[in-house]
């Protein structure tokens, strides 16, 4: 019986001292943490949850009399409506197209450009470049359009140009056919440069003993890119790539909105800017968040599938 | 040592060329804009390519900077590129400091802030709680809707968890609370590395045109990106430089103002640009390291 309360109050003493070592390790005030967070939260609360509460709105005829509780429910009206109109698969096919042709062409130029400055061995003047190719990344793009219509605009320096040569001036800002191209060539001369950041990160990393060695056994530079440097950016590129491929419904909304006109409307119409003509300009709210919660759908499927395809490929995933 | 031949210095020589040719590409328009600008009437209509003004006037800038819209959405960017990075940085930077610490439900928070990268309600639903909010027509729907980029907010908590620990120990035994660990040891410290953000922050500020196209109907209170679309996009630069014609006899050829609209707009980010450059390759390289 004796040994008993010796042992019970050794307990209670370990325990005391546990909860007070305890108490020191663990950090006091956690309100004080909440209190920083709350800003930030109520943030996302507001302006990124609070909006997906109202896409209630794509199953509503709504009206801004009547509000969200008062308008009527149609179920998938707006969707169906979405899959008949013309117009809106139009716009679907053309959101489409400019993501088809962006990654065909403006994705791969990052790494061309920065396998390109990589080789480039005097640093003064990779420096230089590189300072120089990443400056377009920081326009706005009221500017970079603004710059593209006034050298392509009717007596624009192109235009000039042409004429010079004796070729027939091309009216390019309102021919349907030239609109895509430029869509994806800004793109290229805006973005090209800033995307190679990431890529040279890479190739920095990779071990110089490896060149030393493939020029030992008789490489040359075509073959030393090929078996080194592409390799030690494969998994970045893939990464890129299922990035690029999950925003395929992101056409990116100023530029385009910027670069059409009536002539170019047809070809150029895409689910940003659709949203953004049919919700804001014609008030048809509920049709227009239906297309704007399609995309978002479509969007984070696209995410989802890509980046379970990279994990099976042994890249890693994003998250 | 790379391997380098008769052929791979060719190589090297057509590489180097290129890249000058990509780089001037980058540089010819701001040139060719800057001549414009200061070109006189005579120069406009004599040359068809005008890359060097016989007789330099700054007609054009007089003209641009007469009218009192220019000038008023000059301010209102200023102001809201100003006030919008500030409320940016104290958003992001206590948000990202709270969830940098071990406290009880900062995964649920995280993956709120995550899945945002992933999908986002779109345009009209937004439209429509900025509306509710009492926002439209002023110039906190240009601040507040934007409050915090979640990317910006995952590099800048991954950059205050690479913050050493005992930091943190120090402070407590000497009785410090979060509060006052984050304003006296951790923001000092971490002063470049919010310069870095304010910069970025401050840029998307000053570009930002579709936020006020959205919110923004008073032409009191659009910002320069709205007036310069008009003035060089939509091709009316009269009509978007109200004020302007009343002070000049012979105003300057349109040409040359848009031209000149375009280099004021831009001349802020060409002033930055050293600065921001010195910071952003580390920036997006804090942002690509994985937990």
């Amino acid at each position: 019986m004796e040994p008993k309360p010796v042992t019970g109050r050794l307990v209670r003493f370990s325990v005391r001292m546990k909860r007070r070592t305890q108490r020191i390790r663990r950090p006091p005030h956690d309100r004080y943490l909440y209190l920083l967070i709350l800003p930030g939260l109520l943030y996302f609360l507001l302006y990124k949850y609070l909006p997906m509460l109202g896409l209630v709105m794509s199953f509503q005829d709504y009206s801004p009399f009547l509000g969200f509780w008062d308008s009527p429910w149609v179920g998938w009206k707006h969707f169906r409506t979405m899959f008949a109109e013309p117009e809106a698969l139009r716009v679907i096919l053309n959101t489409l197209e400019i993501s088809f042709l962006q990654i065909l062409f403006a994705f791969p130029l990052p790494i061309i450009l920065a396998i390109m400055i990589n080789e480039v061995r005097l640093t003064l003047y990779k420096r230089l470049i590189q300072s120089l190719v990443y400056l377009p990344h920081f326009l706005s793009w009221v500017v970079v359009v603004g710059i593209f219509v006034v050298f392509l605009k009717s007596d624009g320096i192109v235009n000039n140009l042409l004429k010079m040569a004796s070729i027939q001036p091309i009216p390019f800002l309102t021919s349907p056919e030239w609109f895509k191209p430029l869509i994806v060539f800004q793109v290229i001369w805006k973005e090209s440069g800033w995307g190679t950041i990431l890529i040279l990160a890479a190739l920095a990393g990779v071990n110089p003993q490896l060149y030393e060695a493939a020029v030992m056994d008789g490489a040359n530079r075509w073959q030393q890119i090929w078996h080194i440097t592409l390799p030690a950016i494969r998994s970045t590129i893939v990464i890129l790539l299922i990035l690029r491929l999950g925003s395929v419904m992101d056409t990116g909304f100023e530029q385009i909105f910027l670069m059409l006109n009536p002539f170019t409307m047809e070809v150029g119409n895409v689910l940003d800017t659709y949203v953004y003509f049919k919700g804001i300009q014609q008030g048809d709210i509920s049709f227009a968040t239906a297309v704007g919660m399609f995309k978002g759908v479509v969007g984070l499927i696209l995410v989802v599938i890509a980046n379970r395809l990279a994990r099976k490929y042994g890249e890693g995933g994003i998250y | 040592m790379k391997y380098r031949g008769v052929t791979g210095r060719i190589a090297d020589g057509i590489n180097a060329v290129a890249l000058l040719l990509i780089a001037f590409s980058m540089l010819f328009p701001f040139f060719y804009i800057f001549a414009v600008s200061f070109s006189s009437l005579e120069d406009v209509i004599r040359s068809d390519l005008l890359l060097w003004p016989t007789e330099w006037v700054t007609d054009a800038y007089e003209y641009v900077l007469n009218s009192d819209q220019f000038v008023r959405s000059f301010f209102v960017t200023v102001y809201v590129t100003v006030v919008g990075t500030f409320v940016n940085i104290l958003f992001t930077a206590t948000m990202a400091y709270g969830l940098s610490r071990p406290v009880p439900g900062r995964r649920i928070i995280l993956f709120m802030v995550v899945f945002t990268l992933l999908f986002q309600a779109g345009m009209i639903p937004t439209y429509m709680v900025v509306k509710e909010t009492g926002l439209i027509d002023t110039l906190w729907s240009l601040i507040l809707p934007v409050a915090i980029n979640p990317f910006n907010l995952i590099v800048m908590r991954q950059f205050f968890l690479n913050i050493p620990e005992e930091l943190h120990e120090a402070a407590i035994i000497d009785g410090a609370n979060h509060l006052q660990i984050f304003s006296r040891i951790i923001l000092p410290l971490s002063k470049p590395a919010l310069a870095a953000f304010s910069l970025f922050y401050a840029v998307t500020h000053w570009n930002n045109y579709f936020s006020a196209i959205l919110y923004i109907n008073d032409p009191a209170k659009w910002p320069l990106q709205v007036v310069l679309r008009q003035i060089v996009i939509v091709n009316e630069p009269d009509a978007a430089l109200r004020g302007a014609q009343r002070m000049m006899e012979n105003p300057p050829p349109p040409e040359t103002v848009q031209m000149a609209a375009i280099l004021l707009t831009t001349l802020p980010i060409l002033f930055v640009y050293p600065f921001l450059q010195k910071y952003f390759v580390k920036g997006v390289m804090l942002g690509s390291v994985k937990e």
